[in-house]
């Protein structure tokens, strides 16, 4: 066995016990770290396929910054864990379905590119260079339509959840800029005694 | 310093045979590596007490060793003999297994930054990339140990600390791709070797600028120490550790800042081309140890002169200045290269 194999099996094997822990982790925090354990090791997964800007780009967007994302709404939120285990169960059955969809899907997939794997005809020395010009050449329209929806929807988010509150005191930094001492201080006498 | 490494490379794989030299030298190699990186952390330590003492006018550490030097050794001796104290109520493995999650991805950087063209540990052809991912790991280790505590200052801490990491790695990150445009390459030995000419901080010196203070941003330094916060936060993130699993936390952020120096000089300083060519006599090594020096001496310097920043202009100066700035910068930087090289052109 070559010491690449000894490798691939080694993340494979961490991948998939990480991706059970996910789901069979007691408390949803230790879920989210096995999701990003799983998601290093599919990095590493990647980078042995020689793909290693895809690899890097896992790690930045899944685990730099989705994963941590995660992380902070499951450690804010209050859940009972122990209801939230009892009531899993009953999605169990639902589960199966959706696995076994994916499944048949990934099977049809595999029929039809028998052992070629996905190439584009990329050569692989330098995969940034191709993703590349594969985006911004062949795919640009898709590719643009893909970050104006994600534009839209970043948008979209802010709009819906952004309200304007009366009361709270903002900062504009340029008023707090522009303000001079005429506007600002006013000197007066008093004379004793009569100030109030 | 190559030359001397082959030599003991041949050596080695008539001795042992190449299948378990191989692996042999790949053990080598990385203690060559990180015994360097491990003592400057050390001694950046000292450097810091020092250097803050002298700029306000006081001797600093003078008692252990002569001029103060085996201080460093002193304080690491006392952490290992300290009692680590576990929390009652803390998530046990993911309380000692935080500190660690800090210190390695500080070290795992240290594998694709070169010190001359051959002196590097793994030259792949996305070490940018890699610095960039993997440094985005850091933030594991703060939010974990902030979790994993079971206190309010700790969280509040990590929450924090998080927040700003997360925030300020963008700006990092597009500081570096008028870089990477600038070169069409994303490995650093390339990167390097495109400024003989001029130094990448001639024509994008408000990239360096942000570029350095993103870093000290996403150290967690002064004036950006915000997680840390004493008056607060009583200490952050590591409020609950002791001992040597609050050293580790330290030495991820000294490792860290020792790796973004080097960096800065190897991305924006022309590495380890001289100055003047007339100055080639002096290799390459030194004038990148002392282009990082200087940057790390400018993280103390600024620690010693600036007061701390408010969390809202912390995220202010983030988001709303630096970010459009650094956009702007990619989107000129492409715009010159496409009229004067036509990038991508047919």
């Amino acid at each position: 066995m070559m010491v690449a194999d000894v490798i691939f099996y080694l993340f494979a094997t961490v991948t998939v016990l990480s991706a059970l822990g996910v789901v069979g982790a007691r408390n949803p925090v230790h879920s989210v770290l096995f999701l990003v354990l799983a998601f290093f090791s599919t990095a590493g997964l990647f980078v042995l396929m020689g793909a290693e800007f895809l690899a890097a780009i896992l790690v930045m967007v899944y685990m730099g910054a989705v994963a941590i994302l995660f992380l902070f709404v499951v450690m804010m939120l209050d859940v009972d864990f122990s209801m939230l285990r009892r009531e899993s169960v009953r999605y169990l059955p639902m589960g199966f379905v959706v696995g076994a969809v994916m499944l048949a899907e990934l099977g049809l997939m595999m029929a039809h590119h028998p052992g070629e794997g996905l190439h584009l005809g990329l050569d692989n020395t330098d995969n940034t260079l191709a993703i590349g010009q594969a985006l911004y050449t062949r795919f640009l329209y898709p590719f643009e339509v893909a970050s104006l929806i994600l534009l839209v929807a970043l948008i979209g988010a802010v709009a819906l959840t952004h309200r304007e509150r009366k009361r709270v005191h903002r900062q504009d930094i340029s008023t707090q800029l522009a303000r001079t001492k005429e506007d600002a201080v006013e000197l007066r006498k008093v004379a004793s005694g009569e100030g109030a | 310093m190559a030359e001397i490494l082959n030599m003991v490379h041949e050596l080695g794989e008539g001795l042992f045979g190449p299948l378990l030299w191989s692996l042999v030298w790949v053990v080598i190699k990385v203690v060559l590596l990180l015994a360097p990186v491990l003592f400057m952390v050390t001694y950046i330590t000292l450097a810091e007490r020092k250097v803050i003492g002298a700029m306000q006018v006081r001797p600093g550490p003078n008692r252990v060793g002569f001029f103060g030097v085996l201080q460093p050794l002193a304080d690491a001796v006392k952490l290992i003999f300290k009692e680590t104290i576990l929390p009652e109520k803390a998530d046990k493995s993911l309380f000692l297994l935080a500190p660690l999650l800090t210190l390695v991805p500080a070290l795992l950087s240290w594998a694709v930054v070169p010190f001359s063209p051959e002196l590097i540990l793994a030259d792949v052809n996305v070490g940018i990339l890699y610095i960039l991912a993997i440094s985005s790991l850091g933030a594991y280790g703060i939010i974990i140990s902030g979790w994993a505590s079971n206190s309010r200052y700790a969280f509040l801490g990590s929450m924090r600390s998080v927040a700003q990491m997360v925030s300020y790695e963008v700006s990092m990150g597009f500081t570096l791709i008028p870089v990477i445009l600038i070169t069409g390459s994303l490995s650093l030995v390339d990167v390097v070797e495109q400024q003989k000419d001029w130094w990448n901080i001639i024509p994008l010196a408000p990239m360096f600028f942000i570029y350095f203070i993103s870093v000290v941003a996403e150290t967690n330094r002064s004036p950006f120490d915000l997680p840390e916060a004493e008056p607060e936060l009583v200490a952050g993130f590591f409020t609950e550790y002791s001992a040597m699993s609050s050293g580790l936390f330290f030495m991820g952020e000294y490792a860290n800042i020792v790796l973004v120096s080097f960096l800065g000089a190897l991305v924006f300083l022309g590495g380890w081309l001289p100055p003047l060519s007339i100055l080639d006599f002096i290799p390459g090594i030194i004038w990148l140890g002392l282009k990082a020096g200087f940057l790390m001496f400018v993280f103390l310097w600024i620690r010693a002169t600036f007061p701390r920043y408010r969390y809202d202009q912390l995220m202010r100066l983030g988001w709303k200045v630096f970010l459009p700035v650094s956009l702007f910068w990619i989107f000129l930087t492409g715009l010159v290269l496409q009229l004067t090289r036509g990038i991508g052109g047919e």
